[in-house]
């Protein structure tokens, strides 16, 4: 039939819009095209096929189907089970539950945890959505967020004090991070700037920050952090140990951002800069509203790379004695009664990670999608 | 529309003049790039700028709004001179128009947040009283149906008009053009120039770098030609192209005329 529609003669300009032949649609036509579309493909896919067939229902009869989620030790687990050790014994990982979120922070003040998860929560979407009734209000609440949160977090005036020892676990993890991330982007775009101002005091500062910074492995920063900056303060002053650590993870991501974010300024075209000046505005307005909208955009993917980057990097803190998710549940693998649960924790570990930078991964790639507006130039 | 009179009536009757171009010399490093410059343009005075690649008509203009510094000499726009002083740049560029060979509309806005950007954030002007006048002027570059429309989704004809109204809505008292139809397929290059004609019959006083020809003997009371960083030639278009004095501009017309 599709053969006899492409016989059939039409006068010229009377050609109608015709369906697509039906092969090369809808399903049939996707798994031609992708799967069978060779013999080198055949053999890939009925491999792929293979070896997914091998892999996933045994990781799945393990994590899923024979896992266990509730006992009293790690015997107890393996009794519940046909043979030990023939699922996964999460039990381990819901006894540890409380603790591996909230770490040694005291019982009683742990609602002031979860306010500052749920204010947390809504900064986020008040920064990310657009359309919010209000927006205005948002914003102000998330640049008012991070002191707000500390002040929940820390205590002190009006809520009893908690020591910043006592913080641990997802707890930790999530301060270190999402402090890093807010305040290495706006410290990072403010060195790109500099480096690429006409001052040349300014540029020379910025370009040895940055580089200095970039030369000098994190941990080592920690190490300066945790060691070093006591001999630089005055005598009998005490410096938390996380402020300074959160300083230090916060200049080490912001040498980063700032190379990125230098990236997306070099993407711009001069005509940019020059339309800018030609209407009159003024260097700050420039770049508030032509400059770094448009740098910004470019470097999204690079943006969101350092940050996915750094909220990993900051297991290192276990390093100078900090017990993040990784140190803190390392610490509940030498329980004598949970012995030998190595696999248990990792994958709740990894799956914790993967959950917060997926995350992040898929909104950057919709922010991208988003901000499209058919480029030509 | 092509009214040669024109040229005669500004000569009998000389308004003031509005840029004043006054042995001004400018260095890119070592290359000396504009050799001792004297211009003045007159309000309401069209002039065309011509010549070879690379002689300097671009960094001319350039330097009118101070997106290129001189070294040497005075140049002075509407009776503010232009030095380090920012206040007086800024005054400058506010009263200046430009028009990019490459457009350089910002592409992350629409067509209507290109044009009132500037008069929301120089001239303070309300946002609803800036697409007011923004519209206005998309009416007249011929393109209100774009308005709401990115850069990118626009054919460079109408990118360009765009560009144009974006100079416009600051109400500048000079627009300066620097090959505004160079990047253009022919058939937008006319929707263009028509709108600068338009601009022109408006009494706008306009500095013109083309090869147009057609556009130089319409609408220009002078042509200038430039070679090598320095103005060689200075005549009414009929004149400059019937007539030529200079063996140099003799050569470059051949050129461009049998292109
Ligand atoms: N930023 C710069 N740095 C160094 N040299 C420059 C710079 N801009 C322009 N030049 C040089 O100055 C000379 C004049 O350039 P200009 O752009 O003014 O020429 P033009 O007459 O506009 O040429 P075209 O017709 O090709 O646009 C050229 O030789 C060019 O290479
Ligand atoms: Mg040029």
């Amino acid at each position: 039939m599709a053969q006899n529609q492409a016989k059939q003669a039409y006068a010229a300009g009377a050609h109608p819009d015709l369906p697509p032949p039906v092969r090369t649609t809808g399903p049939v036509g996707w798994i031609r095209a992708n799967l069978l579309s060779s013999p080198l493909n055949i053999t890939l896919t009925l491999l792929s096929a293979w070896l997914l067939w091998s892999i996933v229902p045994p990781v799945l009869n393990w994590a899923l189907f024979d896992a266990i989620w509730s006992a009293t030790d790690r015997k107890d687990c393996w009794a519940q089970m046909d043979e030990p050790r023939a699922g996964a014994c999460w039990a381990f990982i819901r006894g540890s539950f409380r603790l591996f979120i909230y770490g040694w922070y005291p019982e009683p003040e742990r609602w002031r945890v979860n306010v500052a998860f749920v204010l947390l929560l809504l900064a986020i979407v008040g920064v990310l959505r657009d359309n919010l009734p209000g927006k205005k209000y948002w914003l102000w609440f998330a640049v008012a967020f991070p002191f707000i949160g500390a002040w929940l977090i820390v205590g002190g005036f009006g809520l009893t004090p908690v020591g910043t020892q006592k913080l641990g676990g997802i707890l930790l993890t999530v301060i270190i991070g999402v402090t890093g991330i807010t305040f290495s982007l706006p410290l990072g775009i403010a060195l790109a700037l500099g480096r690429r101002s006409k001052l040349p005091a300014l540029r020379a500062v910025c370009v040895i920050f940055i580089e200095f910074i970039r030369g000098v492995p994190l941990i080592t920063l920690l190490f300066v952090a945790s060691t070093m900056l006591t001999y630089f303060l005055p005598p009998g002053s005490t410096f938390d140990l996380l402020m300074r650590v959160l300083i230090m993870v916060t200049l080490f991501s912001a040498a980063y951002i700032a190379e990125v974010v230098r990236g997306g300024l070099q993407g711009l075209s001069s005509g940019q800069y020059e339309a800018a000046d030609s209407l009159g505005l003024t260097y700050w307005k420039a770049h508030r509203l032509i400059i770094l909208p448009q740098a910004l955009k470019i470097s999204i993917p690079g943006i969101v790379n350092t940050f996915i980057g750094l909220y990993k990097d900051s297991v290192l803190v276990l390093i100078i004695g900090m017990m993040d998710i990784l140190g803190l549940g390392r610490a509940r693998l030498n329980d004598p009664d949970w012995l030998g649960l190595a696999p248990e924790l990792y994958l709740f570990i990894a799956l914790f990670f993967f959950l917060c930078c997926f995350s992040m991964a898929r909104y950057s790639l919709s922010l991208e999608k988003k901000l499209e507006t058919g480029h030509a130039q | 529309m092509n009214n040669p009179d024109d040229t005669q009536n500004i000569s009998v009757e000389p308004a003031e003049p509005i840029i004043t171009i006054n042995g001004m010399h400018k260095w890119f490093g070592d290359f000396h790039v504009l050799k001792n410059i004297n211009l003045e343009v007159r309000r309401g005075e069209r002039i065309v700028i011509c010549g070879p690649s690379g002689s300097g008509k671009s960094t001319l203009i350039r330097c009118i709004n101070r997106l290129e510094e001189h070294q040497q000499g005075t140049i002075t726009v509407d009776g503010t001179e232009l030095t380090q002083d920012l206040k007086n740049i800024e005054i400058i560029r506010s009263e200046v128009g430009m028009v990019f060979q490459q457009f350089n509309l910002f592409p992350h806005l629409t067509a209507l947040e290109n044009v009132t950007l500037a008069p929301i954030w120089v001239r303070k002007m309300p946002r609803a009283e800036a697409e007011e006048s923004a519209m206005k002027y998309l009416e007249r570059v011929k393109i209100p149906e774009q308005a709401l429309k990115y850069p990118g989704q626009l054919s460079g004809g109408q990118q360009q008009r765009v560009a144009i109204a974006r100079s416009l809505c600051m109400n500048p008292r000079i627009m300066l053009f620097d090959e505004p139809t160079s990047a253009l397929d022919p058939e937008m290059i006319k929707e263009v120039l028509d709108v600068m004609i338009e601009l022109a019959e408006s009494g706008m006083t306009m500095l013109v770098v083309t090869h147009e020809m057609g556009f130089a003997t319409a609408v220009a009371h002078r042509v200038i030609f430039m070679d090598e960083g320095q103005i060689i030639e200075e005549r009414p278009p009929r004149e400059f192209f019937e007539n030529p004095e200079h063996e140099r501009t003799k050569l470059f017309l051949s050129q461009i005329l049998h292109h």
